[in-house]
């Protein structure tokens, strides 16, 4: 059975990285793995996804409607804009996390309200703290590998070599961060 | 070997396998990683940036005459730059192979325009790939080179968005050292009339053995299954396709779409009781198997514009997608991008909005944001290079219009200065409008990730070179009035836009400033000096809430609404300034780090 990731976010939060380690992770342990980003302008503080699949055969690397089997949200709202392409019976993790966007930013209108409440009536919710998580580790940045940690406990997925990946992947000076951000991110679930 | 690729970086690979010695290419989402992939195989490949897309072909066609194999990689829009020498090496033919990469955009995520570039391949008359996934665009692009040989033609390889920067698995080859051929003189290579009549005889020629070869290439394959339904479709479309119907209908695939083999088409459309014909964009195959006398579904049952992906298929024959959970669409505030915190063009933006009876003729790249709010800074933008000579058309003609006193302000960056810009601007110096012409240095190519250009002092491989000084180049064309200036500074921008239009001649402004994700070159540093180093932070009794550093568009403010004091975030703040400056209140102070 192909299962599906979807990993969305703000451009510049980190979810490139946060993809090419689980990518390569599920290839190293045999999957037929496809994996779909847009780049270019949406990167510039504009809405981004990086879709997820693998299986033993995968045909289309793009998510449809309804398709996910995790919506992973690195900021709050955008949950809410991909909560289409989640299977009405897929989990939601969502980082309690904010990011304004230009019509919030200058004042036309609040950043909306009750999201987590929305989300939890609707869908399996987690809601998780990685902003604070990551500055308690010391790097704000690593908020990304928290939430992988997240994706890797809630996909049952603690079986491949992590640790391995990261010291491939991550500079050397990183890794020891890395590793301990996506442990922090595993023991949140 | 197997590696987890993009198409883009599968085709950097397959070039490499194929034994090309050199590329070259201009930036554009999505081809960019093509050539920044190809760059890597530094001891192999010489694989360089051209100012623009026609340059690059041109480049790629003189490599091939000189004996290599030889590619150029672009964007759809960019091979209408390159559209000209294109159609004619078409006529010529190669020496070494040659291809051309065209990047499609179906579903316009980062571009002006969802152009077919199939047709192009129809209108030049040269051959077609369409991988349609990472490894088909790596064996694709070995194919080229031999049918680019064989049948002495530039071949097309047609991607799209989602080839591109989709990841699968490769299993990867090593590289076949097909050397440089020999070079000989030839007038095959030479189009003026009394040649051109033999050369066009030879492209019908061409056309001949290539529909040959598209009826027997394994590149257009069946998969039989029940025959009720049929589908024909190449690239994406083809993945989609068997992730709606898996094995339950029969596809003829094809991935060498010019000519199209009309015999396999016949072949299918016979066999199959209904036929889908499921593409992107035209209906460029749905023609031909109307032509060839089948009806089919096509576009009067997908949509013409758009990805065609699995939804949209599903939604197209089903009349709905899966099941999905609903939400309230006002909880959701839409998210555009916008300007980066520290982005030099903000500074200019705020020094220019809010002016009276200026028109701004704006064009591609990150400042086309200035267009929206809170800035409202652009009138129209076009293609790249356009602003300039838009910008001087449409000054000529306010200068018709009796009082009249609009002054039209053409903006663009650097790079796209120096891709086609610089023939604009020779445009308003020779015919003398009195436009305000501005270039944003931001010191590289930004929207399409930072790539090195001619007046950045760097190579795509690295190498330093001659770094072109923009206002010695203004100068040189017949400039006399240019000016340099800091954008972060807004009371320079102010000034310097004052000065120009005090004058009744058209002037150059150059704004100076590293684009805030610039890794900086030494020369960087040592010229901007203490640059992003430091932050800006609010004084709290000082600030009133009052919102004027806000409305300069910066992503790192924030208004507290409950207690109405605006806060930094220290995470994107690099202490441009732009907000201190506008600030009347002193609330703002810079803090070193
Ligand atoms: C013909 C064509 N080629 C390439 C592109 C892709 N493209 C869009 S913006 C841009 C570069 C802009 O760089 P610059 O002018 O320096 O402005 P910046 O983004 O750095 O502000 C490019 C290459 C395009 N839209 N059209």
């Amino acid at each position: 059975m192909t299962k599906s990731i979807l990993l969305v976010g703000v451009g510049g939060q980190g979810t490139i990285l946060a993809s090419k380690l689980l990518t390569t992770g599920l290839m190293e342990a045999g999957y037929d793995v496809k994996m779909s980003e847009i780049h270019g302008m949406s990167q510039r503080g504009g809405s981004v996804s990086s879709q997820i699949r693998y299986g033993n055969r995968v045909e289309s690397p793009v998510i449809e409607i309804g398709g996910a089997d995790i919506l992973v949200s690195f900021e709050k709202m955008e949950a809410l804009r991909w909560l289409k392409y989640l299977k009405p019976t897929g989990k939601v993790v969502v980082n309690n996390y904010e990011i304004n966007s230009m019509p919030i930013l200058s004042g036309r209108v609040d950043y909306p309200a009750g999201i987590l409440e929305e989300l939890s009536s609707k869908v399996d919710t987690t809601v998780i703290d990685a902003a604070r998580i990551a500055t308690e580790l010391g790097n704000f940045k690593v908020m990304n590998v928290i939430i992988l940690g997240v994706i890797i406990k809630s996909m049952g997925l603690t079986e491949i070599n992590w640790e391995a990946i990261i010291r491939e992947n991550v500079k050397p000076q990183f890794v020891e961060l890395n590793w301990r951000a996506l442990n922090a991110g595993m023991n949140l679930v | 070997m197997r590696k987890l690729l993009t198409g883009n970086e599968a085709i950097a690979r397959g070039a490499w396998e194929a034994g090309v010695k050199y590329a070259s290419a201009y930036p554009g989402t999505p081809s960019t990683e093509i050539l920044e992939t190809t760059a890597l195989y530094v001891d192999d490949i010489l694989a360089e940036w051209a100012p623009n897309e026609k340059v690059a072909i041109e480049a790629v066609i003189g490599a091939s005459f000189a004996g290599a194999r030889t590619f150029a990689a672009m964007k759809h829009v960019g091979v209408n730059v390159a559209a000209d020498p294109l159609f004619t090496f078409s006529y010529t033919g190669v020496n070494g192979g040659m291809v051309l990469i065209s990047a499609d955009e179906p579903g316009y995520h980062s571009s002006q325009n969802e152009q077919d570039n199939r047709n192009y391949a129809k209108f030049a008359k040269i051959p077609m790939l369409e991988p349609s996934d990472s490894q088909e665009s790596k064996d694709m692009m070995k194919s080229a080179f031999s049918i680019s040989e064989k049948y002495n033609t530039p071949v097309l390889l047609r991607m799209t968005t989602r080839v591109c920067h989709s990841k699968s698995i490769v299993e990867c080859g090593e590289r076949d050292e097909v050397g440089i051929m020999e070079y000989t003189k030839s007038l095959d290579k030479f189009p003026i009339p009394a040649f051109v009549g033999g050369m066009r005889a030879r492209v019908e020629e061409r056309q001949v053995l290539l529909k040959d070869f598209s009826n027997q290439t394994e590149l257009n394959f069946f998969e039989w299954n029940d025959c009720q339904v049929g589908v024909i479709a190449s690239g994406a479309c083809y993945k989609y396709a068997k992730e709606v119907f898996g094995d339950t209908v029969s596809y003829l695939k094809l991935g060498f779409t010019n000519p199209l083999p009309d015999e396999k088409i016949r072949e299918f459309c016979s066999k199959v009781e209904k036929v889908y014909v499921i593409e992107e964009v035209d209906p460029y195959i749905e023609e031909v198997v109307r032509i060839l006398g089948f009806d089919c579904f096509g576009k009067n049952l997908f949509p013409n514009t758009g990805e065609m992906t699995p939804d949209t298929i599903r939604k197209a024959i089903y009349g709905k997608t899966f099941d999905h959970v609903e939400t309230e669409a006002s909880k959701v505030v839409p998210r555009p991008p916008i300007l980066c915190a520290g982005c030099p063009h903000r500074g200019f933006f705020v020094g220019l909005k809010n002016r009276k009876n200026i028109v701004v003729a704006s064009d591609i790249g990150c400042y086309s944001l200035g267009f929206a709010d809170p800035y409202k800074v652009g009138d129209w933008c076009v293609c790249m290079g356009a602003s300039m000579s838009s910008g001087h058309g449409a000054q000529q003609v306010f200068d018709m219009v009796e009082n009249s006193n609009k002054r039209v302000v053409s903006i663009l960056g650097d790079s796209t200065f120096l891709h086609s810009g610089m023939n604009s601007l020779l445009d308003v110096v020779y015919n003398g409008s009195k436009t305000v012409n501005v270039i944003l240095d931001n010191r590289i190519t930004g929207m399409t990730g930072h790539q090195e250009n001619p007046a950045s002092g760097y190579t795509l491989q690295g190498k330093k070179t001659k770094e072109i000084n923009l206002e010695k180049l203004v100068r040189a064309l017949g400039f006399e009035h240019v000016m340099v200036i800091n954008p972060n500074d807004i009371t320079a921008v102010q000034h310097a836009l004052d000065w120009a239009l005090s004058l009744d001649e058209a002037s150059v402004i150059i704004t100076r400033w590293p684009c805030v994700l610039k890794t900086l070159s030494t020369e960087d540093k040592n010229e901007f000096k203490e640059v992003f180093k430091n932050k800006c932070t609010v004084l709290e009794e000082k600030c009133t809430g009052c919102r004027a550093c806000i409305r300069t568009g910066c992503p790192a403010l924030f208004l507290d609404k409950a207690n109405k004091k605006v806060s930094i975030d220290v995470n994107s703040c690099v202490g441009c300034e732009v907000c201190l400056q506008v600030c009347k209140l002193d609330a703002i102070v810079k803090v070193g780090v």
